[in-house]
């Protein structure tokens, strides 16, 4: 599509409430702006918010992300938020699984000991290591890791085995699982949709000792050759980041088992959804709420390439 | 003094050879001279002065209700003046460590990145709140008001066991104690200087009004509460009287251009400072747990926007955990260059290695506890468990080793506490709870506290979830004190309120709904009696009378559930005057049918809980004996009708309570109203059917009508006759000298709206006062020809009564409380 590798995307994440009975307050923080990422850009982008918010502002999460802040403080029957983004990928460094080191070590660089001075990226990648409102530590997760997590494995075979692991164990199933759903539920009854998969396989990394983060964002459906690309039929996206010291942080999308490479748009990190909501609020009123989601992610053929013999 | 300390302790009050300490020699004479019953008497008298000021403390699921009598011992728990001198020092220092670490732990995070604290007890807390992170609250101060528990181990020491920080409770609960006990030792208590509590209090209203971001207006400060099922309720209404400050509940308060409003009957008010009981994470439902119906959506913005001043700043829970206590020496150290001057309790926090098999292998000599309230589990005591429960134990602290905490276990102090059961002194277990204020800079430490006395039976933990007494805590001084407090300041005529307070909308919303719920009850409890009563006379020419009245309970909604029940009901064996008559017991007695009195009566005391603070001790208790009267549930049909021959009076005397006993506000006004329309609704609505009825049944009808319209003597005493239609329709409509009347109601209600629309503006659509203008110039001579009754005109005039009432319940509700009492919705959207 373009030289060196590069892809530039056009998004379009559309969110629609509908009320049954006019709703008199709203407070909203949305989670829609892609972060600015080594290699991921913005070329252009907008969140455009019907009716005109009475407040609106741009903040820095804690995790730095952006979030617009919304107060609507007169009646309305509809509230419509659509994103617009324009964004430019190079391919994110590429690690050899084979040559990254082994996970008990990264294991044991995390833990807290005495007269322990950790360095700065340490530290914050503990923000990403204990148990969240819908991640959790716990005995029978690690377990059921350990077959991946061989003494001594390099932590990205591991990390890509436990992938392949939960990507064939766990079924994708649009509507078996709710945001609320907690993950050992999903862990049961092994069917979900991706924030399923991608909360299991934090629960199952953060269970053996290692950070990893959840990172929400989009992801190009491929059309079948010849087919027209399906307009609406994107979903917006969740999958997992791994902390290895040396390299950073490594995604790892586990619904599809592969490592993002250029179909992979983030938007916003943090330690499981709750943390990264698209839209998340609280309204006063508002009788019976309908929801109405559509996320279009189209690629922008290149105009250099177009021109080009 | 009959009283035997057990040895393994320290005594508060005795030295091991049986010698009073010297702080205790005055007061240990006076309790030794004291025969047994003037003890009693004493005893007695805290109990009543408990009840008298209604001091309760409501603990969660417990089987005798929500309130529970606080209890105070007879003998205080006194603090000589040197070790005074050394507590007061050493708690003003944690206080001022603690809001140093909070300002760390959300701010430079030096803390975590010298490795002074491992990250997994900020990290790993559910309420280390990200969101509060880089922004630094009005004065940098974090905690505004501290608590810290305290407990004396056998060698006198003391030491540290526990911190609150989020909104430590209590401090209502010392000053309570010390109104009620001071007067049993005036001249002791005078003699002695113990120091007095009102300056603590003045400094915490001078703190938080300084920091008031007002924006050159009168300063607001809320105290917001939970609500009144929360366990220091009591505590907490008491405490906004002391302080002067409304008592808020989260649904009181909206934000609105990212500044805190109180929503009252007189439109939104600026809130400036918020004193908490409210936790962390249910204080926005905006950013924290999207399920708490207790906060304030958009409450973070606004404080982040320096708009609103939280006390104490939203995310100081996160300190209360006790893995930090092991890394408080060092952390004092790095961030005041001091000593810490109280050691807490010996602790290992298990997340590092030497520190979880120390606590495995000495499992008997400690105390396990959770290192964060997310896990919801109770500290262990190893001694407490056999090999098989520690192997338990020791599994589950491998598993999440930085899930854990050990302490040292302490044996705690003991003093001697009144028993009302042995009428002798017995040592119980009894742990200090002291409290500092910011106040400016520093800290001061109230002179004074809360001494938390275990129940008999627990020697490890003092909870006052459990049960367990408190005592007044004396601070010895050199001088006497004079008398000063903040409750009974002498009030010059300038200071004289009346009316004044706001009132919040949530407030006004349950005093309507109090009363049209109140008048509920009382109407359908009427009509049942009436009922009741002419189904207990065998006399078969009442039985057409029976079905007439069964037949307006059906459309009164008392027989919804009926037939389910009766079905249900049929393999019992029938006791012969009840026949056909289960329904009446279950409308009486079943919370399930939906306009019985069982459930009126529990929509009643919903309301008047929500209005603890406003309705008076003997109010309240009405309420309660009213709700009392309907448990058990009857079974029979004379259980049924002993309820409704109990709650009719409590009703009665609840209307009393209504008119005669409380302050005539704006407030109340809603209360009145509620009552009226409910009132008017039900005559317009009887009346109709009754005119509607058949010659024959209306005629057999006229009495119970009377009955159920409260007019039977008033009629009797006019006409010394038997009832019918004319006068009784005079009567019960039209007649407005009978506060029982429709015209009356009519009359009430636009009195009450014009006063309404004087002071806030309000001209309802549904005016009663054309309907009263319609029905006086209603002449009765219509309905004189009989056969057939001419009854529609009167007919339409009544429903058009009836519509009135319900539409300006509407359009009242729409006015003035829409906003409050919703629940506020959530939403995700992925």
């Amino acid at each position: 599509m373009s030289q060196n590798g590069a892809r530039q995307y056009r998004v379009e994440h559309h969110t629609v409430y509908r009320y049954s009975e006019p709703v008199l307050l709203s407070h909203q923080q949305l989670h829609l702006t892609p972060r600015p990422l080594d290699y991921q850009s913005t070329q252009a982008h907008e969140v455009a918010v019907e009716p005109t918010p009475t407040l609106r502002r741009e903040i820095i999460d804690a995790f730095g992300n952006p979030v617009t802040e919304i107060a609507i403080e007169s009646a309305h029957s509809n509230l419509d938020i659509v994103a617009r983004t324009d964004v430019h990928l190079t391919a994110p460094a590429n690690f050899e699984a084979g040559s990254t080191p082994d996970w008990q070590t990264i294991r044991e660089a995390l833990r807290y000991r005495a007269a322990w001075r950790p360095d700065p990226t340490i530290l914050q990648a503990t923000q990403f290591l204990f148990e969240s409102s819908h991640a959790r530590v716990k005995r029978d997760l690690r377990t059921y890791a350990s077959d991946c997590f061989a003494p001594g494995r390099p932590i990205l075979e591991a990390a890509t085995a436990l992938m392949a692991k939960i990507h064939g164990s766990f079924k994708y199933e649009v509507a078996a699982t709710g945001v609320g759903t907690p993950v050992m539920k999903f862990y049961e009854q092994k069917r979900g949709v991706c924030q399923d998969f991608a909360h299991l396989m934090i629960s199952c990394l953060r269970s053996t000792g290692l950070a990893a983060r959840y990172v929400s964002g989009y992801l190009l459906t491929r059309p079948p050759p010849g087919k027209p690309r399906r307009i609406g039929a994107d979903a917006s996206h969740a999958w997992v980041s791994l902390f290895i010291p040396e390299n950073g942080w490594i995604d790892l999308d586990p619904t599809n088992n592969v490592i993002p490479s250029f179909d992979h748009i983030t938007v916003a990190w943090g330690r499981d959804f709750s943390d990264v909501t698209p839209l998340r609020g609280v309204i006063n009123g508002g009788g019976i709420q309908t929801l109405e989601v559509k996320v279009t992610v189209e690629p922008v053929e290149n105009a250099e390439k177009e021109s080009a013999p | 003094m009959n009283y035997a300390p057990k040895s393994d302790r320290y005594d508060e009050v005795f030295d091991p050879n049986g010698h009073p300490h010297r702080h205790w020699e005055r007061l240990a004479k006076a309790a030794t001279r004291a025969s047994r019953a003037v003890l009693s008497r004493r005893a007695l008298r805290i109990r009543r002065a408990v009840e008298q000021d209604g001091v309760t403390y409501n603990i969660y699921g417990d089987p005798k209700g929500t309130d529970r009598p606080w209890e105070v011992d007879l003998l205080p728990f006194v603090i000589g003046k040197e070790e005074w001198h050394f507590l007061a020092n050493a708690v003003a220092q944690r206080a001022r460590l603690l809001s140093e670490v909070l300002a760390d732990l959300y701010g430079r995070g030096r803390l975590l990145s010298e490795g002074l604290i491992p990250p997994a007890i900020i990290h790993g807390h559910h309420n280390y709140l990200w969101p509060c992170r880089g922004f630094e609250p009005r004065g940098g101060i974090y905690l505004h008001l501290y608590a810290c528990d305290l407990a004396r181990s056998p060698d006198g020491r003391w030491w540290v066991i526990g911190d609150r920080t989020q909104g430590p409770s209590g401090g209502g609960y010392a000053l309570q104690n010390r109104l009620i006990v001071t007067p049993l030792y005036e001249n002791i208590f005078r003699s002695l200087g113990v120091q007095r509590l009102a300056n603590f209090f003045r400094t915490l209203q001078q703190q938080l009004g300084a920091l008031a971001p007002t924006d050159d207006e009168a300063p607001l400060v809320a105290l917001l509460t939970p609500g009144p099922y929360n366990e220091t309720y009591f505590e907490h209404v008491f405490l906004a009287r002391y302080l002067g400050y409304p008592l808020v509940e989260g649904s009181d308060l909206t934000v609105r251009d990212n500044r805190v409003y109180l929503k009252t009957l007189q439109g939104l008010k600026r809130v400036h400072v918020l004193l908490r009981r409210l936790d962390d994470e249910y204080c926005d439902p905006a950013t924290l747990r999207t399920d708490s119906t207790l906060g304030v959506a958009g409450l973070i913005s606004a404080a982040r926007a320096g708009n609103v001043v939280i006390a104490n700043a939203l995310g100081s829970g996160v300190i209360e955990s006790p893995a930090l206590t092991g890394f408080l020496p060092a952390i004092c150290q790095a961030l005041l260059g001091e000593d810490l001057a109280l050691p807490s309790v010996a602790s290992w926090w298990c997340g590092e290695a030497p520190a979880l098999e120390h606590a495995i292998s000495h499992l008997p000599e400690l105390v396990i506890k959770p290192a964060f309230p997310s896990m919801k589990l109770e500290p262990t005591f190893g001694h407490a468990l056999d090999s098989a429960g520690r192997e338990v134990l020791a599994q589950r602290m491998r598993a999440t080793p930085h899930a854990f905490v050990a302490q040292e276990w302490v044996r705690l102090s003991q003093a001697p506490t009144w028993s009302t059961e042995k009428q002798q002194f017995e040592p119980r277990v009894v742990g200090l709870r002291l409290y500092a204020t910011a106040s400016g800079d520093d800290y001061e430490v109230m002179p004074g506290g809360l001494a938390r006395v275990a129940p008999e039976s627990a020697t490890e933990v003092i909870t006052m979830q459990r049960g367990g007494s408190s005592k007044d805590v004396w601070v010895l001084g050199d001088t006497m004190v004079p008398w000063q407090s903040l409750l009974l300041p002498r009030l010059g005529a300038r200071n004289i309120v009346r009316g004044g307070f706001y009132s919040p909308s949530r407030t006004v919303e349950n005093l309507f709904w109090m009363g049209r719920y109140a008048e509920r009850v009382e109407n359908v409890g009427r009509l049942l009696r009436s009922t009741a009563q002419r189904l207990t006379e065998s006399d078969p020419s009442r039985l057409a009378e029976v079905k007439v009245l069964t037949n307006l309970s059906e459309r009164a909604r008392l027989r919804e559930l009926a037939t389910e029940s009766t079905a249900a009901a049929q393999g019992r064996k029938k006791a012969p005057t009840t026949t056909g008559a289960e329904w009446l017991i279950t409308a009486v007695g079943d919370p399930r049918v939906i306009n019985g009195m069982a459930a009126n009566t529990a929509r009643v005391l919903y309301c008047a809980t929500q209005l603890r603070d406003r309705v008076s001790l003997d109010h309240w208790r009405t309420v309660q004996r009213l709700a009392r009267a309907h448990e058990p549930a009857p079974q029979t049909f004379e259980a049924a009708l002993t309820i409704l021959d109990t709650a009719l009076p409590a009703c009665t005397a609840l209307a009393g309570y209504a008119f005669d006993d409380m302050t005539r506000d704006d407030a109340w006004q809603f209360l009145v109203m509620g009552r009226q329309l409910e009132r008017m609704a039900f005559l317009s609505s009887i009346t109709t059917q009754v005119l509607a009825l058949p010659e024959d049944d209306c005629e057999i009808v006229l009495g119970a009508l009377l009955e159920i319209g409260n007019v039977s003597i008033t009629y009797r005493a006019r006409y010394q006759r038997q009832p019918e239609l004319l006068p009784l329709l005079d009567l019960l409509l039209l007649d407005e000298s009978n506060p029982h009347s429709v015209c009356y109601q009519l009359a009430a209600l636009g009195g009450q709206l014009e006063k309404i629309n004087t002071k806030l503006g309000f001209e309802p659509f549904n005016d009663p006062r054309s309907l009263l203008e319609a029905l006086r110039r209603f002449d009765l001579a219509h309905l004189e020809t009989l056969p057939p009754y001419q009854s529609e005109p009167l007919s339409a005039l009544l429903a058009a009564c009836e519509r009135c009432a319900h539409g300006l319940s509407d359009e009242l509700t729409q006015r003035f409380f829409v906003h409050a009492g919703e629940r506020p919705q959530t939403s995700f959207a992925a």
